[in-house]
């Protein structure tokens, strides 16, 4: 209970590819989660905005830039890095001010606007950028680094492509009811298979897609939410642990794992130690969840999240998703909002968004995709160079 | 085709531009004997380990395939990509010695379907892109049995 914040109130723009300005899908995200809590704009003494490097200086400066479109209220701003994790930052800022008595409520948004196509360095040539060399001299896209994990289930574990299509018609019907998703497709497994293939084994409808979007959280202090809501979530956890070294398993953006010549591998190696920050905070383990909000960057990907959180063990997940249990329905659904494969990624705002998915959940206000009777709901998801990301919900 | 050009490293540093035993160019702390590529020169990078002595070697030029992939489309810029674009394999080869995953592309003609983790990988120098006076190189995977 000490370090548990409450989450006051909920908002997303839908994501899409609305071809307008970041800031318009934040403001938008932010002023739904005021509504949700209950609050006004100038109650709200510290915004923190998830950053995002695809728009400009606007997007550096993300919680000032949100500021000024709400209207300059003379509140503290931070704005957070971390890729994809980048809204976990956000989240951990705003809930450390709180916990440390800096303020009793707070105001976390996350939105981008996202190019066509595949992700791409920010421009400029940079030889001593990873990020820029993995493109300049592999030609390594992130579906190369996708399709390196799901080649390496198929040789470990003998995974196959009909396994990787179930993930994404299974989070597709998930998605056709939710509102916020871009793609409410239900798509079958020849949908899946017969796409084109992208990075091998991953065909395009395996793949997840850069979106626009916004999500916006109202978090609080105990004390506060009980004035302001009779039906309080509360965030147990937040984990954003970085690798131990040495990170045996290759990574974005780079080139080589780490050498276990001077040290041997870790216990829980890194994507492992993820969940378990976040379980070891809140006290739970995997045991205790209702459901989970992974980052399917990949329908292969989501096969291995399985495994790092706890839900089975290596080489398992394969058949806990033909069991049915991470189905809606199912001991503990997976994606229920449908996932990456339904919104695709709008980066500051995805870790974000997965926490208002399981807000709604855990108030039974997931209408189409509700997980009855859920209670504990944990994300998970990773930032590249080194971000772990993992938040444990509860009621 | 391309003869008359210059060849010239991609990157600097990274590998020996030797044709008959090309290697990629790491260091090795002289304290804990980890190894790093890119090359560390800073200090150790093993939060065990103070050394600070940081020393240039040659990485072992044969590993074993430990996963891969392709591009079926070209990648974006800063990556130049031939037209017509052909797609290539993506290797991450496991270095016995160096206790490390090492990626790299796989040279042209080899496709997906002839590779399996565990084969025998090897590296060779190969051609990133050209522009009118030089062929750039880069270091490849190429399976030891093709």
């Amino acid at each position: 209970m000490a370090n548990e914040v409450a989450v006051l109130g909920v908002g997303m723009h839908p994501w899409g590819k609305w071809g307008r300005n970041f800031v318009e899908y934040g403001v938008k995200a932010a002023r739904d989660a005021l509504r949700d809590a209950g609050l006004e704009w100038q109650d709200i003494p510290f915004i923190v905005g998830g950053q995002t490097i695809r728009n400009g200086y606007p997007g550096y400066v993300a919680g000032a830039t949100f500021a000024q479109a709400l209207g300059w209220s003379g509140a503290q701003v931070a704005s957070t890095y971390g890729a994809c994790a980048s809204g976990t930052q956000a989240i951990n800022t705003a809930r450390a001010h709180i916990l440390a008595g800096l303020c009793e409520v707070a105001l976390v948004v996350g939105a981008d606007a996202a190019p066509k196509g595949f992700f791409a360095p920010a421009g400029g040539a940079r030889s001593d950028d990873p990020d820029w060399l993995r493109f300049r001299l592999l030609g390594a896209t992130n579906p190369v680094y996708f399709g390196l994990y799901a080649r390496r289930r198929m040789e470990l574990y003998g995974a196959t492509e009909l396994d990787f299509a179930k993930v994404k018609v299974k989070n597709s019907m998930h998605g056709s009811a939710n509102p916020n998703a871009r793609y409410k497709k239900t798509y079958t497994v020849d949908d899946v298979l017969q796409s084109p293939m992208v990075s091998d084994p991953l065909r395009l409808l395996q793949i997840c897609a850069t979106s626009d979007g916004g999500a916006a959280l109202v978090l609080s202090s105990l004390e506060f939410a009980k004035k302001h809501t009779s039906r309080p979530i509360t965030i147990a956890a937040v984990s954003t642990v970085t690798p131990r070294y040495p990170n045996t398993v290759i990574e974005m953006p780079n080139f080589a794992t780490d050498s276990a010549v001077g040290v041997g591998v870790p216990d829980t190696p890194f994507k492992d130690s993820i969940a378990k920050g976040a379980y070891e905070q809140a006290g739970l383990g995997p045991e205790d969840l209702d459901l989970a909000e992974v980052y399917d960057l990949s329908s292969a990907l989501e096969l291995d999240w399985y495994e790092n959180i706890g839900l089975c063990k290596p080489g398992e997940a394969e058949r806990l998703l033909n069991d049915g249990a991470t189905t809606l329905g199912g001991r503990v659904p997976v994606n229920p909002s449908g996932g990456l494969g339904c919104f695709g990624e709008a980066v500051p705002a995805q870790a974000i968004a997965q926490v208002c998915e399981l807000a709604w959940q855990l108030r039974g206000d997931a209408s189409g995709r509700q997980v009855e009777g859920a209670k504990v709901g944990l994300t998970v998801n990773q930032g590249l160079f080194g971000h772990g990301s993992s938040v444990i919900v509860k009621r | 085709m391309s003869g008359a050009k210059a060849q010239v490293a991609a990157i600097e540093g990274w590998f020996r531009m030797d044709p008959d035993d090309p290697r990629l160019l790491g260091t090795q702390c002289q304290a804990c004997h980890t190894y790093f590529f890119p090359k560390e020169t800073l200090a150790c990078r093993n939060p065990s380990c103070d050394g600070t002595e940081l020393k240039e070697v040659p990485l072992s030029r044969r590993g074993r395939l430990w996963s891969f992939t392709n591009n079926c489309y070209p990648p974006p810029a800063p990556f130049v990509a031939a037209d017509p674009f052909e797609p290539y394999a993506v290797a991450a080869v496991e270095l016995e010695e160096e206790k490390m995953v090492v990626l790299g592309q796989v040279v042209a003609g080899v496709d997906v379907t002839e590779l399996a983790a565990g084969i025998e990988m090897e590296l060779v120098l190969d051609t990133l892109f050209e522009d009118d006076d030089n062929e750039f190189m880069i270091w490849k995977w190429r399976p030891v049995a093709a």
